[in-house]
């Protein structure tokens, strides 16, 4: 009878370890990239991407013969697509870590504190460090960047509010232009403030007309995210408090907002590290300046991207290093609301 | 049929016999009581067929006022699109007035004294264009000619490789390298990337000089468009990967078991599946990616020799090249009113080229998402 | 949990006090049809709805028994599409009409939904007052008019200790009775009631339904329902709706609810209140 009974144990028989086929994986995805090292070293082939050269067709070719003749067959075309896949990201990887390492490394490097909280107005060309900073600039940035949200968020919800509260038979429209401003360069947003707002005398180069130019940028992005955030906002809802007698504006204000209110953060955040590190578009309106300027109406303003620019068209050594400061500084910002932006979505997402 | 009805409600005991309704204890009666309802009355059915009546919706002030922002909000996006099309083609009329459809087509920017020979000029200011637009072109293919093949390898890793407790954070961190400030892209490619770059394109030069695009007039390969193109590849990967990576997750995971029932191997499954379905998207990314390149400017101003008298064709690996973005910023400084009005000219040109470029992305991206649904 | 006919109708019998109609129907639908876009979904309704009487509309799926209940306080308009003829009277006046004001409509005119949505932004307490601030009504006896609204809906003993809690930490029966407390607190004179039970667990269905008995003494109901035990059990009128072969949807029989599903006059409603389809 207890035999009967005995249940069997689960099993899973394709996750069996088989050493023979983990050899040939190792073989592949271990051994082809250290031969490649081995024969950059020794060989005329050099450099990182000497090692490229070298380890993608190895690769390519090793997975690919091992697959066809070795344990467990597989297509060629097969593994040499999964290597291909592998080897894009590895690329991908390879250069986006370029790009962030000499940020990272050259920014602690040329650190120094008052670097946070000196203006630039006496700091000489390859000035020491330890002399001027770009304070000056951190505070224009937030004066812009903020004077840009203070513009954009409002009417990029708005905008969003047209497509899913209204539905009125201009969506398409508003829908189409709006993903048409996203492709609005950045340096035509510049061009345009400065003919509409500077040239005509209604700004002087000032933190306003960069705001100004940076809310351009920003309004797409605002738009697209808040859009996808309140369609997430549950038609009943929206029926619900219809049905209790609200009016679109209050069924708007007091159920709609509220329930979408952490995505709507997370519109606002996307823009902001989409213009934060902006360039273009301030040297035609806020200019620059190496002063602190706390007024965004009148006189140039500085901001970190600017800093950076007109540091490094200095050229000098300290000039240099100042400018991945700055950068490690942008990119930590940016970063910051980045990585802030997706948590407050995803748990809106998962409430 | 019509049926009206209204009773005044009697309350009847009734039987109930093991399964279903049962006849009720009393029978209702077959006259009418004395309250007011009607029994039931099976009226004839209409003779005509019924209109929709035409509604009237009267709304609240409020709701008017309410709506009538959102409209504006809604209009903005066109408002501001029509406003940088009018105060640009404004602006740029003195130069357009002067050389005509020349400025687009002819191959020499010269600021000169900042005069025209007809306005008793010594040294005659002349702009054109053309150099400078081919330049962006040339600049914007190379980088898709790069990222495109990236970008596709990336999201297909990331959608069917990776595994998905590695695919969430993956994700993230590709739209994360989309938003790295171009400054510190322009930063990384004069100095991290061109000392590199320029022994690969050297490399490149040597031994593939049969293939017309890596020929050079002069020996020297550090600000070229392939630098450019390399630098901006970097920049616009993660905004095609990413267009291409939701639709590939948009693959109906019935076509994908379908197939894998049918015996598809991961390659088959991509190439006969996959890639036919998001065929749409990864041309439209692509599409959205050539905006972007377009456009970009920083990064491209410090990674590309500008050269301005005269139109650098094909030869990529070469320190010449042109960019409607990077001239507007290295000249706006020191430029005399034609020569201002000229670069609102230039971006009016590349304000057109980037908006036809995303239209037709959204078009695309549009029309292949039509067919899924 | 089925109550046999007899019951059904002793415990209506027991909890009714007032009698149900002074010979004004609160509610009158004339000749409504319905159409989304070029379909015809409904094809002429009328029923009259007695004074502080619970009607059941009954019918399989797709008969468009929810289309016409939203039809009764204009929220059918709101789907794309929506078209409609015909007149809908609350005490003797059209709703359609060229004056009427949407908003007003359903502030007599409340409606309870299939799923639960409360608010997922508010409190308990603020839930069940949403409709005053929704409706802009200034109140001083805040306190009271909760208490009133929860105590109706049967939910007060359960909520009175956490109403500043989030409306989310309710079960869906409760949550439920909160979303019908929440329509109370408006003093609608008639309540339409979409499938209120239909994600419920009996338990809660219960309560439901006897916060249905009791609320009608003082409003006009219309519920729809897909289970006929229900209908049997708080309704006093029945109207079973009925669309053949994607013809637009009709009423064929209604009538009292006893009558209706002991004396069934139509063979069609005979073998669906018997369970022969649907």
């Amino acid at each position: 009878m207890s035999d009967l009974l005995t249940i069997p144990a689960p099993h899973e028989p394709w996750k069996v370890s088989d050493p023979l086929f983990t050899a040939q994986q190792l073989i592949t995805h271990l051994g082809t990239p250290l031969l490649a090292a081995l024969i950059t070293v020794l060989s005329p082939v050099s450099g990182y991407s000497g090692f490229f050269v070298v380890w993608l067709p190895l690769h390519v070719i090793t997975a690919g013969l091992l697959g066809k003749y070795g344990h467990r067959k597989k297509d060629f075309a097969n593994t040499t697509l999964e290597v291909l896949m592998g080897a894009a990201l590895v690329v991908f990887g390879t250069f986006v870590a370029s790009v962030m390492w000499p940020v990272v490394s050259n920014g602690i490097a040329g650190f120094h504190f008052s670097l946070l909280t000196q203006d630039a107005s006496a700091t000489e060309v390859d000035a020491p460090l330890n002399v001027g900073g770009m304070g000056h600039a951190i505070l224009g940035s937030l004066i812009i960047v903020g004077a840009a949200t203070a513009i954009s968020v409002p009417i990029g919800v708005l905008a969003a509010l047209y497509v899913t509260e209204v539905r009125g038979k201009l969506t398409p429209f508003v829908r189409f232009f709006v993903q048409a401003m996203s492709g609005v360069p950045s340096i035509v947003a510049g061009l345009f403030v400065y003919a509409a707002l500077v040239v005509s005398g209604l700004l002087q180069f000032s933190g306003l007309a960069g705001a100004i130019a940076l809310s351009i940028l920003m309004l797409p992005t605002v738009a697209r995210t808040a859009e996808e955030i309140l369609r997430l906002v549950p038609d009943d809802l929206r029926t619900a408090a219809l049905a209790l007698g609200g009016t679109q504006w209050r069924v708007v204000r007091m159920v709609v907002l509220p329930a979408a209110r952490s995505g709507l953060i997370t519109a606002a955040i996307l823009g902001i590290a989409r213009v934060a590190g902006e360039t273009a578009p301030l040297l035609l309106t806020a200019f620059g300046n190496t002063a602190f300027n706390a007024n965004p109406v009148s006189d140039s303003m500085s901001a970190l991207p600017l800093y950076v620019f007109s540091q490094m068209l200095l050229g000098g050594e300290n000039d240099v290093a100042r400018a991945w400061v700055a950068c490690l500084v942008l990119l930590v910002i940016v970063g910051v609301l980045f990585t802030t932006a997706r948590v407050v979505a995803s748990k809106m997402k998962k409430a | 049929m019509a049926v009206t009805f209204g009773w005044p409600p009697s309350r009847l005991p009734s039987v109930h016999s093991g399964f279903g309704w049962t006849k009720p204890l009393l029978r209702i009666p077959d006259t009418p009581s004395a309250h007011h309802f009607p029994v039931t009355t099976i009226e004839s059915p209409a003779t005509q067929a019924p209109t929709p009546r035409n509604i009237p919706v009267v709304r609240r002030v409020s709701d008017r006022v309410f709506r009538g922002i959102l409209i504006a909000g809604g209009l903005a996006a066109f408002i501001i699109l029509s406003g940088i099309f009018g105060y640009l083609a404004k602006s740029a009329t003195p130069v357009l007035k002067a050389f005509g459809f020349e400025f687009f087509t002819g191959s020499v920017w010269y600021s000169g004294d900042g005069l025209l020979a007809s306005e008793g000029s010594v040294d005659p200011a002349q702009f054109g264009l053309l150099p400078m637009l081919w330049g962006s072109l040339l600049i914007a293919f190379v980088a898709v000619a790069i990222a495109l093949p990236l970008a596709v390898g990336v999201a297909l890793a990331v959608t069917y490789m990776i595994p998905k407790k590695l695919a969430l954070p993956l994700t993230i961190f590709i739209d994360l390298v989309a938003a790295i400030p171009s400054i510190v892209f322009g930063l990384w490619g004069f100095y991290v990337l061109m000392p590199h770059g320029a022994l690969w394109a050297q490399w490149l030069n040597t031994n593939l000089s049969w293939v017309p695009f890596f020929q050079v007039e002069f020996p020297a390969f550090e600000q070229s468009p392939f630098m450019a193109g390399i630098v901006l590849a970097i920049m616009i990967t993660p905004i095609i990967a990413a267009v291409a990576r939701e639709i590939f997750a948009a693959v109906p995971r019935d076509l994908i078991t379908g197939a894998q029932a049918l015996g598809a191997s991961r390659w088959t499954l991509i190439r006969d599946v996959v890639l036919p379905f998001g065929r749409g998207g990864i041309i439209g990314g692509a599409m959205l990616g050539l905006g972007r390149a377009l456009g970009e400017t920083i990064a491209v101003f410090f990674v590309l020799q500008l050269f301005t008298e005269g139109t650098n064709w094909f030869h990529i690996l070469e320190s010449s090249g042109g960019s409607v973005a990077s001239l507007i910023v290295s000249r706006f400084g020191e430029a005399q009113p034609l020569e201002l009005s000229a670069l609102f000219g230039a971006g009016l040109a590349l304000f057109l080229i980037t908006l036809l470029a995303n239209a037709g992305a959204t078009a695309i991206v549009a029309a292949s998402t039509r067919k899924r649904k | 949990m089925s109550l046999d006919i007899e019951t059904a109708a002793a415990l209506k019998q027991t909890v009714r006090i007032v009698p149900p109609s002074d010979g004004v129907a609160a509610l009158e639908a004339k000749n409504i049809n319905v159409w989304f876009g070029n379909h015809h979904v409904l094809s002429d309704v009328n029923l009259r709805f007695p004074t502080n009487s619970v009607t059941a509309l009954i019918g399989p799926s797709g008969c468009g028994k929810s289309t016409f209940i939203r039809t009764l306080n204009r929220m059918h308009e709101l789907l794309p599409g929506a078209k409609l003829a015909g007149e809908v009277l609350v005490d003797g006046e059209d709703i359609y009409g060229p004056k009427q004001d949407p908003v007003n409509v359903r502030l007599h005119v409340g409606m309870v939904f299939q799923k639960p949505n409360p608010f997922p932004s508010m409190s308990i307490g603020e839930n069940v007052l949403a409709g005053l601030k929704l409706a802009k009504r200034k109140v001083e006896n805040k306190e009271e008019i909760l208490e009133d609204a929860l105590t109706k809906a049967g939910l007060w003993n359960e909520v009175k200790d956490r109403l500043k809690v989030s409306a989310g930490a309710l079960s869906g029966g409760q949550q439920q009775r909160l979303c019908i407390a929440r329509s109370l607190v408006l003093h609608p004179s008639v309540l339409l009631m979409d499938e209120p039970c239909s994600a419920l667990d009996p338990g809660s269905t219960a309560r439901i339904e006897e916060t249905i008995r009791e609320l009608s003494h003082n409003m006009t109901i219309v519920i729809v329902t897909h289970n006929m035990q229900q209908a049997l059990r708080v309704s006093d009128y029945t109207a079973f709706f009925l669309s053949t072969d994607g013809k637009p949807g009709q009423v064929v029989e209604a009538g009292e609810t006893v009558q209706l599903f002991h004396e069934p006059k139509d063979k069609r409603t005979d073998d669906y209140v018997h369970g022969r389809f649907g």
